[in-house]
C-alpha cells in the first residue's frame, strides 16, 4: 500500500458496518476467512476476522472493543489501537463504512 | 509434463464469458478475433452446473462478462444460479442493452457488484471509440440506476492514445458516477488491440505523465475512491505477473464452454483446451493439458531460470511471449533482460493514425 497513513482515531460512538458488496466468508477450500469485495479478495487472519465479524452496523466501536477485550482477555487500550488501525485501513479501501 | 504436485493452488476467480455478442465495437476488445456464435453458447443449466463445480473447487468470485452479458435473455437466471452456488457475483457490462427492469431483477436476485466500462470522459470521443452513438449517455444513466439500488460500482476506463491525456477527467467522471473504485487500465495488446496497436499506442511521454497523474490522484482522493491501475507494459522494464500466474488463481470459460487459463490463451497454437461440456471444472483445473502447459516456473528458459523475480512475475505473459517472439515458453519480451526487448521498445514507438479496425462479429 502506498496510501497516505491516516492517524484520525475512530469515534467510540460510530457503528462500523460492511457496505453492500463486501462480505466476510469462511471457505474451507481457501483455508480460512476471506473478505470478498468488488473484484478483490483479501485473506483475513483469525484476529482480523474476529474484528470484522463484529462490524454489523449495530454495535458501536466502543462496544466492539469491550467485547473483544472480554473474549480475548486482552488490555482494552491495546485492542482499541489494533482494531482501530484495521478499521481505518479497511475504510480507506472502501471495505467498511464508519 | 504436469507441473502440479500435491499443493496445486485453488482458483479464486472465474471469468464467465456468457456471450461474444456485443453492441459496441471497441478496437481493444479482449475477446478473440474468432468470436463464438449465439448457437454455440452454453445454456443456463450448464452455467449453473459450472458455478456449483467452481464453488466446490474454491472459486469465490464470478465475473459475468462477454461480449455484453445483457445480450443474453436468461442473464437473471444465470446470475441467480451463481449467487445460489455461494459465489460473489460481479456483472461486467457496457451498459448498452441492460434495461432498468433487468438491473432491478438482478439486484433482487443478489447481484453483489457492477462494473461499467467508459471509453472517454468526453461524449463524442467516447462514442467514437465504442463505435456506438449514444453509448456514453446510457452508461451514465445506468450508473445512476446502479447507485440508486445501493449496488457498489466500479468504473473501468481503458487507456490509450486517444484518451490518455484525460486520466484526471476520467477519474472525476467515475467519482461523479458514484463509483467507489475505478480501474485505469492501459490497453493490453492481444486480439483486437494487437490489430489496432499502432492506432492505440501512447507515446512514452504520455505514459510517464499518466503514471504521475494517477499517483497524485491517489493522494488527492484517498479514502473517497480506490484507483487501481493496469500498467502500460510495452513501456515497462519488467513484465506483469499475468493472471497471477498461469493456472494459479483464475480460469475463464468461453461462451461455448472451453476453459482457458486466460482470455487470450487460444492465441497460442498447439494448446489443448477442455470443455465444460465434457469435463467437470475440477478435472479441467487439475488435468487439462492447457492448464498444465505453463504451470509453475520449471518450463522457463534463461534469463528467467536464474532470475530472482521468477516467482514474482512467472516470466510474464505466455500469450505476449508467443505474439512477440513466436515462442510461448520464452521470457515475456517486455522484460528488459529478454533478448527480444529491443523489439518491444520499437513497437512502443510505432504510431499510426489510420481509423480503428472495430471489433465486429
Amino acid at each position: 500500500m502506498t496510501d497516505t497513513p491516516q492517524t484520525a482515531s475512530i469515534s467510540p460512538e460510530t457503528r462500523p458496518r460492511l457496505p453492500r458488496g463486501v462480505r466476510l466468508v469462511h471457505n474451507e477450500a481457501q483455508g480460512g476467512w476471506v473478505l470478498l469485495a468488488p473484484e478483490r479478495v483479501f485473506k483475513a487472519d483469525a484476529i482480523a476476522a474476529e474484528i470484522v465479524k463484529r462490524c454489523s452496523g449495530e454495535a458501536t466501536f466502543a462496544e466492539i472493543v469491550d467485547d473483544l477485550a472480554r473474549s480475548f482477555t486482552a488490555p482494552r487500550e491495546r485492542i482499541a489501537a489494533d482494531a482501530g488501525a484495521l478499521l481505518r485501513v479497511l475504510a480507506d479501501k472502501k471495505l467498511l463504512e464508519l | 509434463m504436469t507441473g502440479n504436485g500435491a499443493a496445486l493452488p485453488r482458483p479464486l476467480g472465474l471469468l464467465a464469458e456468457l456471450t461474444h455478442r456485443c453492441p459496441l465495437g471497441c478496437p481493444y476488445c479482449s475477446n478473440p478475433l474468432a468470436l463464438d456464435r449465439r448457437n454455440d453458447e452454453l445454456d443456463a443449466a450448464t452455467w449453473a452446473r459450472v458455478f456449483r463445480e467452481a464453488a466446490a473447487l474454491g472459486v469465490l468470485q464470478v465475473h459475468l462478462s462477454g461480449g455484453e452479458p445483457a445480450a443474453r435473455r436468461d442473464l437473471v437466471e444465470i446470475m441467480a444460479a451463481a449467487h445460489g452456488a455461494g459465489l460473489y457475483t460481479n456483472l461486467i457490462t457496457s451498459a448498452v442493452g441492460l434495461t432498468t427492469k433487468t438491473l432491478g431483477a438482478l439486484a433482487d436476485a443478489g447481484l453483489d457488484h457492477v462494473q461499467i466500462s467508459i471509453q472517454d470522459s468526453a461524449e463524442k470521443s467516447a462514442d467514437h471509440i465504442a463505435g456506438y452513438a449514444g453509448a456514453f449517455a446510457r452508461k451514465r444513466a445506468l450508473a445512476a440506476e446502479v447507485t440508486a439500488l445501493k449496488i457498489p460500482l466500479t468504473v473501468n476506463a481503458v487507456i490509450h492514445r486517444a484518451n490518455i491525456a484525460r486520466v484526471e477527467e476520467l477519474v472525476a467522471l467515475a467519482l461523479e458516477m458514484g463509483a467507489a473504485r475505478v480501474e485505469i487500465a492501459h490497453v493490453q495488446y492481444y486480439g483486437w488491440a494487437l490489430q489496432n496497436r499502432a492506432m492505440l499506442m501512447p507515446t512514452r511521454e504520455q505514459v510517464e505523465d499518466a503514471v504521475k497523474v494517477v499517483e497524485s490522484l491517489r493522494q488527492r482522493h484517498h479514502g473517497r475512491i480506490v484507483i487501481d491501475a493496469v500498467v502500460p507494459d510495452y513501456h515497462a522494464r519488467f513484465p506483469k505477473p499475468c493472471v497471477g500466474g498461469w493456472g494459479r488463481r483464475s480460469l475463464n470459460v468461453t461462451p461455448s464452454g472451453k476453459v482457458l487459463p486466460c482470455h487470450a490463451a487460444e492465441s497460442i497454437p498447439g494448446l489443448e483446451f477442455w470443455s465444460v461440456r465434457e469435463h467437470s471444472v475440477a478435472e479441467i483445473w487439475t488435468s487439462s493439458p492447457a492448464f498444465n502447459a505453463f504451470r509453475g516456473t520449471s518450463f522457463l528458459p534463461e534469463p528467467c531460470r536464474s532470475c530472482e523475480r521468477r516467482e514474482v512475475d512467472f516470466g510474464g505473459c505466455r500469450c505476449q511471449a508467443f505474439a512477440l517472439t513466436g515462442d510461448a515458453r520464452a521470457t515475456d519480451p517486455v522484460c528488459q533482460f529478454s533478448p527480444h526487448h529491443a523489439r518491444v521498445v520499437e513497437l512502443a514507438a510505432e504510431h499510426e493514425d489510420r481509423s480503428y479496425a472495430y471489433r465486429r462479429m
